[in-house]
């Protein structure tokens, strides 16, 4: 800038050098320029700003909030719809539970209630077996009895006839019974 | 500022020819209308703005893209600074307050480039901006509260005595403002660009061009913070001062 000459035409402010003499900021012939194109330039920003830029950027602003609070409130909701749906959940999960215990101690009642039956049959079969075993038996001992007597009422008989003796029917019974301790 | 000292070797020091206002077409006289440097870069500086905001916002998509989102950001970090000064009635000023920051933001960065021109620097350009905003503020001040928009100045907590005191303190403070405003941003601007220009002329030195370059780098990260943060408290200043106007009954 400084080597560049100069018509001293430039101004009342520029020496022949092309210089500056004394402080440009004060040279009175530049000043109605400066303002002038000052004016004109803050003029042309300020209707940018507010005609086009300003509104835009609020608008663009607004809507972004808009946005997002919308978003956050949708967010709310579907946390909230995961909320109740958890909680649905969990209740379906509670009541199978409970249904299941249920259905477990309605089954064991069951077969409890058929093993008891089964089991008195069982018992009730048993000792009606045991009691025709006893009765079996029990006509076994007296047939056996029954055997024992005859042979011992002829036995006697025989040898009260090889001694020579007269077998006495009646007498000979007698003494068996009383022998062998049984009734007949 | 234009010191010419060292003049042996070619160590010549213009740290503020970079402000020269300059035709762009021809070499006539710089009247009113003409196409000038600050004609271009205040046009670059426009044309960014298209870029950013409305080139860049034109998919409106509600997941931001690289440059929406550098759009998006800066919309609400301006809109948050408003909302928090002035209140929610001063919501309505918002594209006014926008415009500002926008313009200083994109006028002090683009002034890093080098080679460009910063029409911040320049106290005509700051001094229409500060003194904008204090002609603005202050008939929405009355506008909008009438005479008492004066009660501003008197301090109704204040001893009695004291209070004439003090509300001839608070007006010579509230006529300062537009000055403080449009002189902190253009000099700080200035300061920085033409502390970097001296840095250069030493680059051309040999022996200490090492250093110069170092001093330009670490001065150039400084102007940087700068730009930023001198858009911010222009910014921020212009949301107080409306504030006032909008409640001044603190």
């Amino acid at each position: 800038m400084a080597t560049e000459t100069h018509d001293a035409t430039a101004g009342a402010c520029v020496d022949a050098g092309g210089s500056a003499i004394g402080m440009p900021q004060l040279c009175a012939d530049w000043i109605p320029n400066q303002v002038f194109w000052l004016v004109v330039a803050l003029v042309v920003i300020f209707f940018v700003l507010s005609r086009i830029a300003l509104p835009r950027i609020g608008a663009v602003l607004a809507e972004r909030a808009g946005t997002i609070t919308n978003d956050l409130a949708a967010a709310e909701e579907l946390k909230d719809r995961a909320a109740d749906a958890e909680a649905a959940y969990d209740k379906a999960l509670a009541d199978a539970r409970a249904q299941a215990n249920e259905i477990v101690a309605k089954t064991k009642a069951d077969i409890q209630a058929e093993l008891d039956v089964e089991l008195q049959k069982a018992d009730a079969e048993i000792a009606a077996r045991t009691a025709e075993s006893e009765k079996a038996i029990a006509e076994i001992r007296e047939n056996a009895l029954q055997s024992v007597t005859e042979v011992a009422k002829e036995t006697a008989g025989e040898i009260v006839k090889a001694m020579g003796g007269k077998a006495d029917a009646k007498a000979i019974n007698a003494a068996v019974a009383a022998r062998i301790g049984g009734t007949s | 500022m234009a010191t010419d000292t060292e003049d042996k070797g070619g160590l010549v020091f213009h740290p503020l020819d970079q402000f020269i206002v300059k035709p762009l077409f021809g070499d006539g006289a710089v009247g009113m209308f003409t196409i000038t440097n600050v004609t271009l870069w205040l046009a670059i500086a426009v044309v960014c703005t298209i870029a950013l905001f409305v080139m860049g916002t034109s998919r409106r998509s509600i997941v931001p893209g690289r440059v929406q989102s550098i759009a998006e950001s800066i919309y609400g970090f301006i809109y948050k600074m408003v909302e928090d000064v002035c209140g929610k009635d001063g919501i309505k000023y918002f594209p006014y307050i926008m415009t500002l920051f926008i313009f200083i933001l994109f006028a002090n960065y683009l002034a890093l480039i080098p080679m460009s021109y910063s029409p911040t620097s320049m106290i005509a350009v700051t001094a229409v901006l500060g003194f904008g905003v204090f002609i603005v503020v202050t008939i929405l001040g009355f506008v909008l509260n009438g005479a008492s928009f004066l009660g501003m100045f008197w301090m109704k907590d204040a001893p009695a005595i004291l209070r004439p005191i003090i509300a001839v303190i608070e007006v010579i403070s509230y006529f300062v403002r537009p000055v403080s405003h449009s002189i902190r941003l253009a000099g700080n601007v200035m300061a920085g660009h033409a502390v970097i220009k001296v840095f250069a002329g030493f680059a051309a030195l040999t022996l200490v061009s090492p250093v110069a370059i170092l001093g330009i780098t670490a001065i150039y990260g400084l102007e940087v913070l700068v730009a930023g943060i001198q858009a911010y408290v222009f910014t921020i200043l212009t949301c107080v001062y409306l504030k006032d106007a909008l409640h001044p009954h603190h």
